[in-house]
């Protein structure tokens, strides 16, 4: 019988796309489609998905959580946790198209919360790490029920299918994002699960990644001692565990997060300037489990950013199109071309090497 | 000009340096075949007494007694080297005589005997470097 | 008596048609099992002298040696085995303790034997480390866990003090006295150019060693042999032993024959006077007392250096290490019932502790358990026989790895394991002056060097082989390992899969 994800590991080959626009303009998800649309043969219709930010400016001020339910007891259940933790302004279906090619849909909900002050302050976290925690425990504990994007004015829309197909299904045209990554999933086996499907996100970080990363079990059992679960078993949830360890609760910058993930090799290092090479020694050795190796492209998104990244031999295509204050990024050339036919600008950033773009008023639109 | 020199420090007396030495000048094809049964003459040997113990052989000096003393011309320098003529050699054993390390010796084919290193048998190379264990012998410039 | 008479374990077999009677082998054995006869003209034997360690054939250039088992028998039994029966008369004679020298020889499981590694197909690429940087530097010592920022926002490097290790392998200790002047001159040496460590078990540092300190781990052990100021400050990291493989629960001892003068004088000791360390170490009783050691120690260098405590496998090994990773040692090393020794109890070291590999596992996971693994290095040893049982530690969850055993073997040793004798033909487990001579460290140090750096070799082709181009990446990646004939509970204690899963 076939396992679910989760219950075995399932290598995965893939195609990502991005679309940021740095002055903040939105546009709806229709390019984002077409672009991935482009890359069908990356992906083999057993997972595609989107996520977009600043889709929400009426409630960005609220956790959108979007939910996956397999059951109404899983529904049931999970609302009665979200009521305990959560004031709930606002609930309803994720508005959907009904598509011949995708099938077996979960009921999928979206909630707008905030936590309950109370709850808040006895548990003495920092909101962020509430909500965080609250997410893990859910989709660690709760059968049938599955939080698949949790952050602030950005949302994640994923399911079982090609990407363009799940595009259509979730109405991306609907939505408008300053910030739009996706991802065509080709997987090596077929579970069919929905919450298999990429983008994986917590709180605002959401990952995208291309690769199989051969580096995963060490990842894996080095960041669970921080209170993370990988129930997925997939190499994006643990990449977006990472980034948010690194980044949330240690405070590392985006930039020295790249140099833990994809870390310069010795070599390298060697050869820099002394405080240069003592900061990147520094970083290497002190996160060393969390160095990820194998192939790997990887869309960081954020509120306010996105970050794209390579692993260090690039063994994973990746390339980096701009165009006045829009930047592209895709696993392949023709799914930038195809939406922006005259850019100003394009490049392969080599292995490890970040690439980060922001807003550019800091994200204060 | 590269010469066999002696780590006294790491001399086992073995005596494998003899067993090598007289096998590689046998122009036998086997150390069993050249040695079974033989009482060995080789142009190493061995001093020893207490624990120490060290190898002796033609040191190739620069300004050889030996070839001074020579009264055939059978030893020239050849390459650095002290080298044997035998044809020329008529046993007078004056060289065993004037060097002042022990290192010629009486040979069986009629003249006398001392280390060629190897440089005319089959090897090339001093076997007594190669078959010692310890590398208290070694084959090198300096 | 004839009671006591035991048959010898081995024969020497001469062939005589090829023996030129040079007699290297009486000159080279120490044992006397060789003499020349001169009324028969040959080399004859007295077997019962021979210990099987293969001076002779190796030295013998006719190859007309050889050492055979005997064939000799006692009557077939499959429970009072030749070898128990034995051991009875012996001691029946004696009325005293078995001794035995190096790791435990019997037919346990072998799990490294028992763990396949996986490789890359398809869906991630191999890499070639011929054409790829491959990196297998590793660092071992406390991770700092949080980040602090100075007053610009740069990064402060908040780091414990580590050990850096251009191999993840390491020297495992082994004392002077224990082993000769020149095996650890050929040690010392070796991990200097190989950019590691060795380590100078409980016997002191040699005055003439001082020179590869930064190279040095010191050892204090429960004789606090050789501990003084000078000597802590001269390792580059200092390892408490409390226990070892070979012997758990006891303590050592070098007998005053092999005290010589240079012995005497690196051990802090009068010459000829045994050399006892007990079981304990009688200032720690109990964990909070390994903590004031380790912290006494760490003021004594100035928090300068690494402190690391070394436990011998035992059952409850994953809580003992639990215990010593919140004592403030910066590396756990963890040593198997394999381990070697220059002398033990022959009961002990056959019958105490745990397979390195489950202690390991457990260890690993115990720590990771508890979110305190990044708090302290993970340094096995106790029977790394190759780069595969290297890898396979790694990717259970070891830092790096002591070896010892394969070190010894590299200087020449041929586990004769008749160490206790202080008779070693290969001048490696001696303090005889004629048979220290025997291992030039010129010749030992370079054997050891290409030893290290062979397993490094097959180390990174076996990581590139699975998509691994740095070891950080291997370290407790046990996915990339599946188990082979063993039971669910075995599997579920090494937390990996079996084949085919």
């Amino acid at each position: 019988m076939l396992q679910k994800e989760g219950k075995i590991r399932i290598p995965a080959g893939c195609a990502i796309s991005g679309i940021f626009h740095k002055d903040g303009t939105r546009e709806n998800g229709t390019r984002i489609i077409d672009s991935i649309r482009t890359m069908h043969d990356r992906s083999n219709g057993l997972g595609g998905g989107f996520a977009g930010y600043g889709i929400y400016p009426e409630y960005a001020d609220f956790y959108a959580f979007h939910v996956f339910y397999d059951t109404q007891s899983a529904k049931d259940e999970c609302e009665k946790e979200l009521e305990r933790h959560f004031d709930i302004v606002n609930l309803s279906k994720i508005p959907t198209r009904r598509h011949p090619r995708i099938t077996d849909e979960p009921m999928i909900w979206r909630y707008f919360v905030t936590p309950l002050h109370t709850k808040l302050a006895a548990s003495q976290l920092d909101e962020r790490e509430f909500v965080a925690r609250f997410v893990i425990r859910i989709n660690h504990t709760l059968d049938g029920a599955y939080i698949f994007s949790s952050g602030k004015n950005m949302g994640v829309f994923k399911a079982s299918g090609f990407p363009e197909d799940v595009g259509e299904y979730y109405r991306l045209e609907d939505y408008e994002a300053y910030s739009w990554t996706c991802h065509g999933r080709y997987p090596t086996n077929t579970p069919g699960w929905w919450g298999g499907a990429h983008p994986f996100a917590l709180l605002d970080t959401t990952v995208v990644h291309n690769g199989e990363i051969s580096s995963y079990d060490a990842n894996r059992r080095f960041i669970e001692m921080f209170g993370y679960s990988c129930d997925l078993l997939t190499d994006t949830e643990v990449i977006t565990y990472i980034v948010d360890y690194l980044g949330r609760k240690l405070g590392l910058t985006l930039e020295e997060i790249s140099h833990v993930i994809a870390a310069p090799f010795w070599s390298t290092i060697e050869k820099q300037e002394p405080a240069e090479r003592e900061r990147l020694t520094y970083l290497r050795n002190a996160f060393a489990s969390l160095m990820v190796t194998g192939p790997f492209s990887i869309l960081v998104g954020y509120e306010g950013g996105l970050m794209a990244l390579n692993d260090r031999l690039k063994l994973r295509s990746m390339v980096v199109g701009e165009k006045d204050e829009t930047v592209y990024i895709a696993s392949e050339e023709c799914a930038i071309r195809v939406i922006e036919p005259g850019l100003d600008r394009i490049w392969a950033p080599r292995g490890g090497e970040a690439v980060i773009v922001s807003l550019n008023d800091g994200g204060k639109q | 000009m590269k010469r066999v020199y002696v780590n006294e420090k790491w001399c086992l007396g073995c005596h494998l340096c003899e067993y090598y030495c007289a096998f590689a000048n046998s122009g036998k094809s086997s150390m069993v075949k050249a040695l079974k049964d033989h009482k060995i003459a080789p142009r190493i040997r061995i001093e020893e007494r207490n624990n120490i113990s060290f190898a002796v052989n033609c040191r190739h000096c620069t300004d050889p007694l030996c070839v001074k003393g020579c009264i055939s011309g059978a030893l020239t320098i050849v390459d650095g080297a002290v080298q044997i003529d035998s044809d020329k050699c008529v046993g007078c054993y004056t060289c065993i005589l004037s060097c002042p390390y022990g290192a010629l010796s009486t040979s069986n084919e009629g003249a006398i005997q001392k280390c060629e290193l190897c440089a005319k048998n089959e090897f090339g190379q001093p076997m007594c470097v190669q078959g010692c264990p310890n590398k208290a012998i070694v084959y090198e410039e300096r | 008596m004839a009671i006591d008479f035991l048959y010898p374990q081995y024969e020497v077999v001469r062939n005589y048609d090829r023996c030129i009677a040079c007699r290297a082998c009486e000159r080279q054995c120490a044992n006397e099992v060789h003499f020349y006869d001169p009324e028969f003209e040959k080399m004859m034997v007295d077997e019962s002298k021979c210990v099987n360690c293969h001076r002779c054939v190796s030295l013998c250039p006719t190859r007309a040696l050889k050492i055979v088992k005997t064939d000799h028998t006692f009557k077939e039994n499959a429970n009072w085995t030749g070898k128990a029966i034995s051991e009875v008369y012996r001691q029946a004679g004696s009325g005293g303790v078995l001794l035995s020298s190096m790791g435990n020889p019997e037919p346990y499981p072998i799990y490294w034997d028992k763990i396949l590694i996986n490789a890359s197909q398809v869906t991630n690429p191999p890499i070639d480390p011929l054409r790829e940087p491959m990196e297998t530097k590793t660092f071992l010592g406390k991770k700092p866990g949080k980040i602090e920022r100075d007053e610009n926002g740069r990064l402060v490097p908040n780091m414990s003090p580590q050990l850096e290790l251009n191999v993840p392998i390491m020297f495992s200790a082994m004392s002077y006295g224990s082993i000769s002047y020149n095996a650890h001159e050929s040690l010392a040496r070796a991990a200097c150019a190989l950019g590691t460590y060795y380590n100078t078990g409980e016997g002191g540092l040699h005055q003439d060693f001082y020179q590869y300190g930064p190279h040095t781990i010191v050892q204090v052990a429960s004789g606090r042999f050789g501990v003084h100021k000078d000597y802590l400050e001269a390792g580059a990291a200092i390892e408490i032993k409390m226990g070892q493989g070979a012997k758990p629960g006891i303590g050592g001892h070098l007998p005053g024959h092999k005290v010589g003068p240079d012995i005497s004088k690196t051990r802090m000791i009068p010459e000829g006077t045994d050399a006892i360390s007990p079981a304990p170490h009688h200032d720690i009783y109990s964990i909070e007392d390994l903590r004031q050691l380790v912290y006494s120690l760490k003021e004594a260098t100035e928090y300068k250096k690494p402190v690391m405590v070394k436990i011998a496998a035992v059952h409850n090994v994953a809580a003992i290490a639990s215990g010593i990773a919140r004592s403030g040692a910066d590396v756990i090393c963890i040593d198997g019932y394999r381990g070697g020794t220059g002398a033990a109890p022959t009961r002990i070291r056959d019958n105490v502790g745990i397979p390195i590999e489950l202690a390991l596992a457990a260890v690993d996971q115990r720590l990771r358990d508890e979110g305190i693994r990044d708090q302290v290095s993970v340094v096995v040893g106790g029977s790394i026989r190759n780069s595969a049982d290297l890898l396979k530690a790694i990717a259970l969850g070891a830092d790096a790895c002591y070896i010892a055993t394969s070190a010894l073997l590299a200087l020449g040793c041929h586990l004769c394991r008749s160490c206790q004798t202080g008779k070693c033909n290969w001048g490696i487990a001696t303090q005889r002056p004629e048979l220290v001579k025997r291992l030039n460290p010129d010749i030992g140090s370079q054997r050891l060097i290409n030893l290290v750096t062979a397993w490094d070799h097959e180390l990174k082709e076996m990581m590139g082989g699975m998509g691994i181009n740095s070891i950080e990446a291997l370290r407790g990646n046990r996915l990339m390992l599946r188990g082979l004939g063993l039971t669910q509970k075995e599997l579920d204690i090494l937390g990996i899969k079996h084949a085919g899963e």
